[in-house]
Order: C-alpha cells, then sequence, then structure tokens
C-alpha cells in the first residue's frame, strides 16, 4: 500500500464530524502552528516541503505565498478554489463532502501563514449540496474555537464563507474566480497586477487550490523536510488523482508521487485495469487541457524509460512526446474509442467556456468544434486536419488567460499522435461511421524517440 | 418579492463582504431567487435583484446571462441535465441521452407538454469517475442506465401528484 498524507485517516466512520476529526488528531496541526510557531515559520515549512499548487499549474506553493503584498492597514485574503470544472477532475469534491474538517484546518493555518483575516471557498455552483456540508464543518469549528475572534488565545481572528459560482469553467483561473466572487462575469483580468499584489477588491489575495490547502496540515503535523521525503525529485509529497473513462475502478486515489502508470492503471489497488479485458489506447493523464498520450508513449518515455506518476517523467519530452500531470483527471480510453469523437467533446467543452473576452479563443473553439463535428460525421475533407493545426496554433498564446491554451493542447495532441485515425475518418467516411479506427498501431512498443512530425 | 425569511437570508449573505460590496452576493442571491420563482430568472426577478443589492439592471443581467446555471426561460419542474463531456461520453452519455429523448418523447432542450421535465445536455459536472450521470436539481444521480431513469421519471412523476 502507498503512503497516504490525506486520506490517511478517510476510512474512519463519521470522519467528517468535527467530533471524530478531532478525535483522530483533527486541528493538531492548527494548534501547533497558533501555539508554537509565528507565520514566516509555517511559511518556511511550506517552502521546504516543495509543495506545487494540486489545481494544475504546480506553482510552488511557498513561492506563492511569499509574493503577497503586506500594505499596512489594507486586508488581505485568502480564497479557496473549489471551483473544480476540468474534465476529469473530481479530487476536491471528494476531499470536501468526505473529510471537510481537513479544509477547514488547511484554511486556518494558510490564512494564519497569510496574515488574512477573511477566507472564501469559491465552489462550483453545480456542487450545489457541498455548501452545506461546508457551512456545518465551518459552524461547528466556529463552535470549538477555531473561528472568530482571539482563536486559541493566539489573538488572531478569522471567518470563513462559502461562495457558490454558477456554471462557468473559466472561474477556476484566479482572476476570472476573483472577478466572480465580486459579482460580476468571470472574465479574466490582464496580469500584472498579480492578485498577490492586486485581488479581491484590490487588496493582496492568494487563491490557492483545494488539495493545495488541505496539504498544509500533513506538513506542519510532520514537518516540511518529512514531507519533501515523499515522492520524487521536485515532484514531493503525495497527489489526488481522479481516475475515470474505462477502467474498473474509476474513483479518487492518492498517490505517493513514485509510482509507475503502468502500475496506476493496472494494480488493483488503484484503476484496477482496463474494463471488459479491453486494452489500453490513449490517456488523458492531468484533465481535459493535457495533451493526449497514445498507450505506447504514455507507459514509456521516448527515451524507453517507464513513465513514473510525477510532474516531470508525465512532462518528459515536452509535447512532442510527453503531457502534464495538470490537475490529476486522469481519463483512460479503451481500444474502442474514437479519438476524433472525443477530441470534439472536449472542442465542444472549450467552446461552451470560452468566456468570449479573446477573439482568437472566442472564434477559434468554434471554429474548431465546426470542423471536428464535420470529419466526425463523415464530411470532412483532407485539408480540414491541416486546418485545425493552424487554428489550434493561433489561440495558443494568443489570449488572455490559459483557457486559449486549453482548448489549443487537446486538438493539437489529437492530431499530432492520431493523426492517421483523423485521415482514416476523413477516406473512409461511410465505414467511420459504422465502426471505430480501433488500437491499430497504438500501443506497439516504439522504435524510434523522433518527435513527431507535425 | 422574496418571504421575510429569504430577505433575512440575503440580509446574511451581504454581511459575508465588505461595507459597500453587496454586489458579491449577486450571484447567491440569483440563485436564491432561480429557487423561488419557478426555476428561471425573468427580467422582472432581475429587476427586484437589482434594487435589493442597489445595483443597476444591466449588472445583474450580465451576469445571468454568462452562467450556465441561470436560466433565462421557464424551464419544467425536473431538468435533467445530463453531462456529455469526454469522460461521460466514454462511459455512453449518448445513450442515455438518447433514451430520454425516446422515453420523455423530447428532443435535448425542450420541455415536455406537462410542464414536468425538461431535458439538457451539458459539459462537465465533476462526476467523471460516476458517469455517466445528471444533475437533478440540488443533486446528483450517478451510474446511470435505462433502468435508474426510467425510476428517476417515475420517482418524479408520483412526486408531481
Amino acid at each position: 500500500m502507498g503512503r497516504k498524507l490525506l486520506f490517511d485517516k478517510a476510512h474512519i466512520e463519521n470522519i467528517r464530524y468535527y467530533d471524530v476529526y478531532r478525535a483522530n488528531g483533527g486541528y493538531g496541526s492548527a494548534e501547533k502552528a497558533l501555539k508554537s510557531m509565528t507565520p514566516d515559520q509555517v511559511l518556511d515549512e511550506v517552502k521546504k516541503s516543495g509543495l506545487r499548487g494540486r489545481g494544475g499549474a504546480g506553482f510552488p506553493t511557498g513561492m506563492k505565498w511569499s509574493f503577497i503584498a503586506k500594505p499596512e492597514g489594507v486586508p488581505r485574503y485568502l480564497v479557496c478554489n473549489a471551483d473544480e470544472s476540468e474534465p476529469g477532475t473530481f479530487k476536491d469534491r471528494y476531499l470536501m463532502e468526505f473529510i471537510p474538517h481537513l479544509l477547514i484546518e488547511g484554511l486556518l493555518i494558510s490564512s494564519y501563514t497569510l496574515g488574512a483575516n477573511t477566507c472564501y471557498i469559491y465552489i462550483r455552483g453545480e456542487y450545489a449540496w457541498i455548501p452545506d456540508i461546508l457551512e456545518e464543518a465551518i459552524a461547528d469549528a466556529k463552535k470549538n474555537g477555531w473561528l472568530g475572534k482571539n482563536i486559541m488565545g493566539s489573538g488572531f481572528d478569522l471567518e470563513i464563507y462559502v461562495q457558490r459560482g454558477a456554471g462557468a469553467y473559466i472561474c477556476g483561473e484566479e482572476t476570472a474566480l476573483i472577478e466572480s466572487l465580486e459579482g460580476k462575469r468571470g472574465n479574466p483580468r490582464i496580469k500584472p497586477p498579480f492578485p498577490a499584489v492586486k485581488g479581491l477588491y484590490d487588496c493582496p489575495t492568494v487563491v490557492n487550490n483545494v488539495e493545495t490547502l488541505a496539504t498544509v496540515v500533513p506538513i506542519l503535523r510532520i514537518g516540511g523536510e518529512e514531507y519533501a521525503k515523499y515522492g520524487t525529485g521536485k515532484s514531493t509529497g503525495t497527489k489526488l488523482i481522479s481516475a475515470c473513462g474505462n477502467i474498473n475502478k474509476p474513483g479518487v486515489y492518492e498517490i505517493e508521487m513514485n509510482i509507475s502508470v503502468e502500475e496506476f492503471i493496472y494494480s488493483d489497488e488503484y484503476c484496477g485495469g482496463i474494463a471488459n479485458g479491453k486494452r489500453l489506447k490513449a490517456c488523458i493523464p492531468g484533465g481535459s487541457s493535457v495533451p493526449i498520450l497514445p498507450a505506447n508513449l504514455l507507459l514509456k518515455t521516448a527515451k524507453g524509460e517507464p513513465r513514473m506518476m510525477t510532474y516531470e517523467s508525465l512532462a518528459d519530452g515536452g509535447f512532442a512526446t510527453g503531457t502534464m500531470l495538470g490537475s490529476g483527471g486522469f481519463i483512460v480510453l479503451d481500444e474502442d474509442q474514437c479519438i476524433v469523437k472525443n477530441t470534439l467533446t472536449f472542442a465542444r467543452f472549450y467552446h461552451h467556456e470560452s468566456c468570449g473576452q479573446c477573439s482568437p479563443c472566442r472564434e477559434g473553439t468554434g471554429w474548431m468544434e465546426r470542423v471536428l463535428k464535420n470529419i466526425e460525421n463523415g464530411k470532412g475533407k483532407m485539408s480540414d486536419i491541416d486546418l485545425l493545426w493552424d487554428i489550434q496554433r493561433k489561440i495558443e498564446g494568443n489570449t488572455i488567460c490559459p483557457l486559449g491554451d486549453a482548448a489549443a493542447w487537446p486538438v493539437a495532441a489529437a492530431i499530432r499522435h492520431f493523426r492517421d485515425e483523423f485521415e482514416w475518418h476523413v477516406l473512409h467516411p461511410e465505414e467511420a461511421q459504422k465502426r471505430n479506427f480501433g488500437l491499430a498501431h497504438y500501443a506497439d512498443p516504439l522504435e524510434i524517440a523522433a518527435p513527431a512530425a507535425v | 418579492m422574496f418571504s421575510e425569511e429569504k430577505l433575512n437570508k440575503v440580509k446574511e449573505i451581504i454581511a459575508r463582504y465588505p461595507q459597500g460590496r453587496q454586489k458579491s452576493a449577486l450571484i447567491p442571491v440569483l440563485h436564491l431567487a432561480q429557487g423561488e420563482f419557478g426555476g428561471w430568472l425573468s427580467t422582472e426577478t432581475m429587476d427586484y435583484v437589482a434594487s435589493l443589492l442597489q445595483i443597476k439592471p444591466i449588472e445583474v443581467y450580465e451576469v445571468a446571462t454568462f452562467y450556465s446555471m441561470f436560466n433565462l426561460q421557464p424551464v419544467g419542474k425536473h431538468v435533467f441535465e445530463v453531462c456529455q463531456t469526454g469522460p461521460c461520453m466514454l462511459r455512453g452519455s449518448d445513450n442515455i441521452i438518447d433514451y430520454i429523448k425516446k422515453k420523455l418523447d423530447i428532443g435535448v432542450g425542450e420541455t415536455t407538454k406537462d410542464g414536468l421535465f425538461t431535458l439538457k445536455a451539458v459539459e462537465c459536472l465533476g462526476a467523471c469517475g460516476y458517469a455517466p450521470m445528471m444533475q437533478l436539481g440540488k443533486h446528483y444521480k450517478e451510474h446511470l442506465t435505462p433502468e435508474k431513469v426510467d425510476a428517476i421519471i417515475e420517482e418524479c412523476r408520483a412526486n408531481a401528484n
């Protein structure tokens, strides 16, 4: 069994309630921080831990925190990003539903470190039943002296509020989230200024993902140095992976970042192999916006080394032969799945979710969706494949926020690695309506390490 | 108009934000209004919300039109929002949508003649591991099969009587 830091007590019955959480050592890290550490000492531990943002970008959390501006007399805010909307990702939902106090404790320690007296949890609107769970946890924490004024005699005050979104993927982007929290459309802001200087209500603000903030709890419990001994290299600690698609055991798993992709997919401890005895065709390991890889490149890098579940190994080879750990939304496709159709659903998703501010994204996402729909419906032309490539290149890097990149990468990777499947759709439109391209050569052992032709 | 109880809820929500930042309460209050006033936001409802928060009506319209959870047209009593994005598609969401269409004799985006059901095909709801799935009111219905859909429809009909 892999070592666990977040889910180590997840199996305990009723751990979602304050008394049970507390009786099992809960709020011990908060107590340690408030009673025996200065905010800077907590920050040091987080820096030492090597924790990287778990929302997708993987930016070092300690460094992000150290950027927060501290002008006199200006309030600072901590905002917890619970907007979890990246297709394939449902890990934060699990954490909030089943161990809400772990998040509340993490918010308390993080707010103390940042000197924030107000914290907002911005949760996607569709998770409509979770605010009740969180608000109950907040009320119980407050009743027991962990929130409110002068917490545990430390002189530190904190209030936590839950805010529901209303169905907009873009609000997972931190500046769009801040706009939404201010009661506006979720249009991302131009950076700089960064939220650490000018965020919510123009005040210094840190926005972190749910898992990131919850992870502060075990970091303080075992110490930053000890935490950094988990995992591999710069991928320290554990990561929540939400596994879905054509596998035997979809669900949320906490992994130590030292296991191979192959072990994660095939071992009974995790995904339990491909469902219905099928073979693995492709995988999108970090949420829909990261590049899709065919089975052969997923399990081994282009150098022939086993691919590991770490930030570095998954990215090995760049976008030519690698992908990203992203949010940990691990989507598995079996041999019967159609890459064109799968890519179409994501193109449609990004078209639907584009906020419309930047024309490359607003126009390009819809254009890609229409072209892909034509190919999928047997009305595609060979030139459409190059057209798709051209559109995605013109979106990438040309937008205010990363949604443009997120929309471009899945299309680019699908063409890069599965071009012959697209061509087959164009050349055999009638056959493609009746059957799928199948596994083809996508699981064959790799002979070359050359980058793709396009 | 909100009841006394709901007006107190609005006050409680506004108190979460600093003085003068009551516009932050807009999305939560729109959720409240949609729940109270028939499952959708009419222009009158939006104007009422604007007056409660002391903001201009246009500030409400621009938010209500941006977020996909706000309905700007009347919907059925029970709205089936079936996820159709990649991970759900891989586990057969297309079949579920087709099944519901046939069963209720409506297309995507339509409401049954009796006003009981609306079918929507929506984008990722964050339940990818429990696919195929749909949102029904406040909750998720997961691991859908035609049999499960039948049972859900029956349950909704029973509640309507």
